[in-house]
């Protein structure tokens, strides 16, 4: 990285997801989504050689595979993983998937379905997809580009897609065991749901942001980890592998107007 | 046994009745049976039960009214990802639903084709899947761990509509893309299937590996339909990739005045040969990229 070159928030976020799959151990690291995807086979290429990866289609690599047109790279392929596959896998919990969900709530639990009254709902998104069964089977961590009370709601998501440590939703003799909520990256912070009963605290905050500016962008109390502190920016090696994965810069459309990590001074 | 399984695409939906649950194999906008869902769109079909992991065949239903059901986990073409006119019919309270995880949804066509009245599932529970559907029971297990099951009832199918890459006239059938993805399953669940083929033989002669190709049994399959191209503008791994311009068309019906009327007059109704003409024929299918993910 040369002096004037200027990281992205973007990338940032990369390298912040990529720690979700940190000591996962040998499990199907799934990022669903530029950033996500990217995180993860930053997670592969550097600290976690150990992930299994797809193609996102249905092939399993040795290698992480580039986003986008691939010219003459050719994938590595290591084993089949079909959706059927990928389902058996989900239940048998070998799975640590990152999502962007459109609502999250303050018990992790998040919303794919639809916004407002469900019969008649103001906006139909995709359906609950496969939240109900990822987040009650592995572990799930989740990418939010634009934190603000609109996904961070106040009260519960209005559809609850994804499930959640919220206790009235777990009736006697449903397992709760394999819940097992990680990250939440956002372009303000990492949060996580380390507090108390599973509450969410800021774990770390992006360069710049400051913790009110993170709860009042949230439309529940948030806490501090003990340790918070300021989510690093990539080193030059993290940037050439990020690089290296996105070579037609997809990232650079992941955020609105692409801000830099570091906002210039004023 | 029917030596002869071949039949148009008309004569297999005219098999099928008003109120029907009908199942659609494919995934999203891909290997789609559209050839077939093109033509309930020229029926008089009506009030369908619509079961699929939802792409553009979901959406173009919903449009022409054809639904009064939908058994769903998702609608979405990937590229486009908010399908419109499954969206409209959503907002618009059009539509009876039945929102289910897609691990559920396959559990229900898997209790349909081994003819069980649910199995046992944990996807689903603790989340509004199961308070929305009140139809949906949960139950105990009988054993020491106690531990509470969603009962994931059969998704029993009056039909299920499929396209393959191959097929002959004895219902045998190839499919040759990456994944396969959960037709077996809907073939199973269905009382009867119709099968769409880009290519149809006589009778197949496979060697060993292409043999391995073939997702489920001949006896599971009532009708083939030669329907080359019939996925499109969905795509069909390896013959064809899918054709983004014709899916903004058609994604751009949704907010034209009078748009959908505009579609089907221009691409359903002047029938499937007038169809594979207006898309540039073989011709712009071998064009068509496969998507890279």
């Amino acid at each position: 990285m040369t002096e004037n070159e200027v990281v992205s928030l973007a990338e940032l976020m990369i390298v912040a997801a990529s720690e979700a799959w940190r000591d996962n151990g040998e499990l199907l690291a799934s990022g669903i989504g530029v950033i996500p995807r990217i995180g993860a086979s930053l997670a592969k290429l550097t600290h976690s050689p150990e992930l299994l990866m797809t193609d996102s289609e249905a092939f399993l690599v040795s290698e992480p595979v580039p986003l986008g047109a691939r010219g003459d790279y050719k994938p590595r392929y290591e084993g089949y993983m079909s959706f059927e596959r990928v389902f058996e896998c989900v239940w048998g919990g070998k799975r640590h998937a990152m999502i962007g969900p459109t609502q999250i709530d303050r018990w992790g639990q998040t919303n794919l379905s639809s916004v407002g009254p469900y019969d008649k709902p103001k906006s139909a998104i995709l359906g609950v997809r496969g939240l109900p069964g990822n987040s009650i089977n592995h572990i799930n961590s989740m990418i939010v580009p634009n934190h603000g009370p609109r996904v961070f709601v106040a009260g519960e998501v209005d559809m609850v897609s994804g499930v959640g440590y919220k206790p009235e939703r777990w009736a006697p003799g449903m397992k709760q065991d394999y819940v097992d909520l990680r990250l939440v990256v956002t372009d303000l912070c990492v949060l996580d749901f380390g507090g108390p009963d599973h509450a969410v605290r800021v774990k770390s905050l992006h360069p710049g942001v400051s913790f009110e500016q993170v709860q009042a962008a949230t439309g529940f109390p948030l806490l501090q980890a003990p340790d918070i502190g300021e989510t690093p920016l990539p080193t030059a090696a993290q940037l050439a592998v990020i690089r290296r994965m996105d070579p037609h810069n997809l990232r650079a459309t992941q955020l609105k107007n692409n801000p830099p990590a570091v906002k210039a001074a004023a | 046994m029917a030596l002869n399984k071949e039949m148009s695409a008309a004569a297999a939906v005219a098999q099928l009745r008003d109120g029907m649950t009908i199942g659609i194999g494919g995934w999203g906008p891909r290997r789609k049976p559209m050839a077939l869902v093109r033509e309930i769109l020229r029926s008089n079909l009506k009030d369908l039960t619509v079961v699929s992991y939802g792409g553009p065949d979901v959406g173009m239903l919903c449009a022409a009214g054809k639904v009064r059901k939908l058994v769903y986990a998702f609608v979405t073409m990937d590229a486009i990802p908010l399908e419109p006119w499954f969206r409209k019919s959503r907002e618009g309270g059009a539509i009876e639903v039945m929102e289910l995880d897609e691990g559920m949804f396959e559990w229900g066509l898997r209790a349909a084709g081994m003819r069980m009245s649910f199995l046992p599932t944990r996807c689903g529970l603790a989340t509004d899947v199961l308070a929305r559907n009140p139809s949906l029971k949960t139950i105990e297990s009988p054993y020491a761990d106690g531990e509470v099951y969603i009962a994931m009832p059969a998704l029993k199918l009056d039909a299920a509509l499929l396209h393959v890459n191959e097929a002959d006239r004895l219902g045998n059938t190839l499919v040759r893309g990456a994944d396969t993805f959960f037709d077996h399953l809907f073939a199973r669940a269905a009382d009867a299937c119709y099968v769409s083929t880009e290519v149809l033989r006589e009778r197949f002669e496979l060697d060993a590996d292409t043999a391995k190709q073939n997702p489920f049994e001949r006896y599971l399959v009532k009708g083939v339909v030669h329907a080359p191209l019939g996925a499109h503008p969905t795509y069909l791994g390896p013959d064809y990739g899918w054709d983004m311009d014709h899916l903004k068309r058609y994604n751009a019906s949704a907010t034209e005045e009078n748009g959908w009327q505009k579609y089907v007059e221009e691409f359903v109704t002047p029938g499937e040969s007038e169809y594979l003409a207006k898309i540039g024929g073989a011709e712009r299918a071998a064009k068509l990229k496969q998507p890279v993910f």
